[in-house]
């Protein structure tokens, strides 16, 4: 089964454009063991140029693997491939891997560190993939340009460049969050779930930051989430994931007119099971329009 | 108030020898989350080095500096077990704890070297100086090595490297995530750390006059001691302000346990004096909250 009904598996694409390929990459945990579990079944993307991806699926489907596999977090089976300008990343190290990915976790505190100031933490992320010597951290001109990164949030948090991190809001360490994942300009951002754990005001404001950021920066998107109305209407590309595969992958064209219940459809169609996710559906409350 | 006098210079000087003691242990469990129990074992190793070197006739500059090379040696071994063999922090630092102590023995020879007719920095110091080795002159000289260490620390912690460090301790998986080396930084720190402490035990040995293969024991909670009642006494906010309250810290401890000692208590009772005293001031904050009736999540067991 997962094969079924879907025209898109194991689709090997064929893009110059190709941000970041992933080729035949498969992921298991606790080989060996009765806990073995293929999280990651498989797998091969394209992920072109300005694309904004949102990725769908239930509980246990392997999004979060996908995204951990992309960070360079752990790496994938043996054969497996995640290729960069033509170079093979599979096997560098996180930070190795965190020259071409930014990333926005689920929890505010993943991405940010709460004993040091805005400016501190502002400061590590202008570091992204370059060598950490012993140059001062925080200089003027760094302090001019964090203000002016922090500005567009409208937050009032370029005022407050000596506060310490953990005495911001859930909302605004996410905004901090979005601004340190791609002030370096990563080739890659991804969104992990990341406006899950706040309330859905903030919720809200964090979407439109994040939006507003992605289209001014053209960044390449991956946006994880466990909305599908929130999948539909973000980005230009919606991949379904069901047991570590990738069951339905629709384009802009293909997505346009689509609605919750043509994707329960076409998971069920594409899995060949009921689709039975309540987590899916009790969050497919879209909170950009929730008054 | 007899018993009292020449209390606070000595106090004072040991403060400062053994808040080179108390930076190290700050470095590991404050700025890095390492528990790092090296310190028992780099201790002596740099009394063990310095001693050995001196009485081959090396000169006291060369022989301190080696023993600050042989801790960071100790601290590398250290952050190397936890981060190339992903062993646990803790146990890291306890199985280097005990295999130093074969390695003193070794570097020594015997239990016990005695330095009192040898010529230490504090005597080479003194002569640059033209002054003789006097409690006073040896106060001057732990005060600025520890204003030259602390000033150092105080600029590396504020540069994109030490940022790096701080952070490690703080969140690990961000400064992954932002494309630091955290294996790197913890190897810097704990290293760094370690190299601090073997200093501080090359200098109590050439001021004491002997170095001892017993003189680490406890040192990992007596340098914690100073970092907490520093704090608590302090409560400084700040890099700067943290480095010189776990100093002030140093010194508070050396100071309380200055007055137990004339108070009568046998020395052999100073352990358990420490002991009992971190206890106690970890305690308070605790106890403090639940008096006010607010919810403490339980200590971390790992």
């Amino acid at each position: 089964m997962g094969t079924t009904g879907s025209q898109n598996v194991g689709r090997i694409p064929i893009d110059d454009n190709s941000i970041l390929r992933l080729q035949e990459v498969t992921k298991v945990f606790c080989p060996g063991t009765i806990d073995e579990v293929k999280a990651l079944d498989n797998i091969n993307l394209d992920i072109i140029a300005e694309d904004f991806i949102t990725v769908i699926g239930s509980n246990g489907a392997g999004k979060t693997t996908l995204l951990n596999i992309i960070a360079g977090v752990y790496p994938p089976e043996r054969g497996g491939k995640l290729i960069v300008n033509g170079r093979d990343i599979a096997n560098l190290s996180e930070h190795g891997h965190a020259r071409y990915v930014g990333r926005v976790y689920q929890d505010p505190r993943t991405g940010t560190a709460a004993k040091m100031t805005i400016a501190e933490n502002l400061s590590l992320a202008i570091m992204r993939g370059q060598k950490r010597g012993v140059g001062t951290a925080i200089t003027k001109q760094r302090k001019e340009l964090f203000r002016t990164v922090l500005v567009p949030l409208g937050l009032g948090l370029e005022d407050r460049l000596t506060a310490l991190v953990g005495t911001l809001s859930g909302g605004q360490r996410q905004a901090l969050s979005l601004v340190m994942a791609t002030m370096s300009k990563p080739s890659l951002l991804l969104l992990d779930e990341h406006t899950a754990t706040l309330d859905p005001k903030t919720a809200r404001i964090v979407l439109e930051l994040t939006q507003m950021v992605v289209s001014r920066e053209k960044m390449t998107t991956v946006m994880v989430t466990h909305n599908m109305e929130l999948a539909l209407r973000f980005g230009n590309r919606l991949l379904m994931m069901h047991k570590g595969k990738i069951i339905v992958d629709l384009n802009h064209q293909q997505r346009i007119n689509l609605t919750v219940s043509d994707l329960v459809d076409a998971f069920e169609k594409a899995s060949g099971e009921q689709f039975v996710d309540d987590s899916v559906l009790l969050s497919s409350v879209d909170p950009m329009t929730r008054k | 108030m007899d018993i009292f006098s020449n209390l606070f210079p000595i106090s004072l000087y040991e403060g400062l020898a053994y808040g080179l003691v108390a930076i190290g242990v700050y470095i590991t469990f404050r700025v890095l989350s390492f528990p790092d129990l090296t310190v028992d074992g780099s201790f002596p190793l740099g009394g063990a080095v310095v001693s050995v070197l001196i009485i081959n006739g090396v000169d006291p500059w060369v022989g301190t500096f080696t023993a600050f090379l042989a801790g960071m040696c100790a601290g590398l071994v250290t952050s190397l077990l936890n981060t190339a063999l992903r062993i646990n922090a803790l146990l890291a630092g306890i199985l280097m704890m005990v295999g130093l102590y074969s390695v003193n023995l070794m570097i020594m020879g015997r239990a016990n070297i005695p330095l009192l007719r040898e010529v230490t920095v504090f005597d080479e110091a003194a002569g640059l100086f033209g002054t003789d080795t006097s409690t006073t002159f040896s106060i001057i000289f732990m005060a600025a090595l520890i204003i030259i260490v602390l000033a150092i620390l105080n600029w590396l912690l504020r540069t994109d490297i030490g940022l790096a460090l701080r952070a490690t301790g703080d969140n690990e998986q961000m400064v992954r995530g932002l494309g630091g080396n955290t294996n790197l930084t913890t190897i810097l720190g704990v290293s760094m750390s370690n190299g601090l402490v073997a200093l501080a035990g090359a200098m109590i040995a050439q001021n004491q006059g002997f170095a001892d293969i017993g003189m680490g024991i406890g040192m990992i909670v007596m340098g914690l001691a100073s970092v907490i009642i520093g704090e608590g006494i302090f409560r400084p906010r700040g890099i700067t302000g943290i480095l010189l309250a776990v100093v002030g810290g140093a010194f508070a401890y050396r100071l309380f346990l200055g007055i137990a000692l004339r108070l009568g208590l046998p020395p052999t009772d100073l352990k358990l004096v420490t002991a009992v005293l971190v206890v106690v001031v970890l305690a308070i904050p605790y106890i403090r909250k639940r008096l006010r009736h607010e919810w403490v999540p339980p200590a971390a067991r790992m």
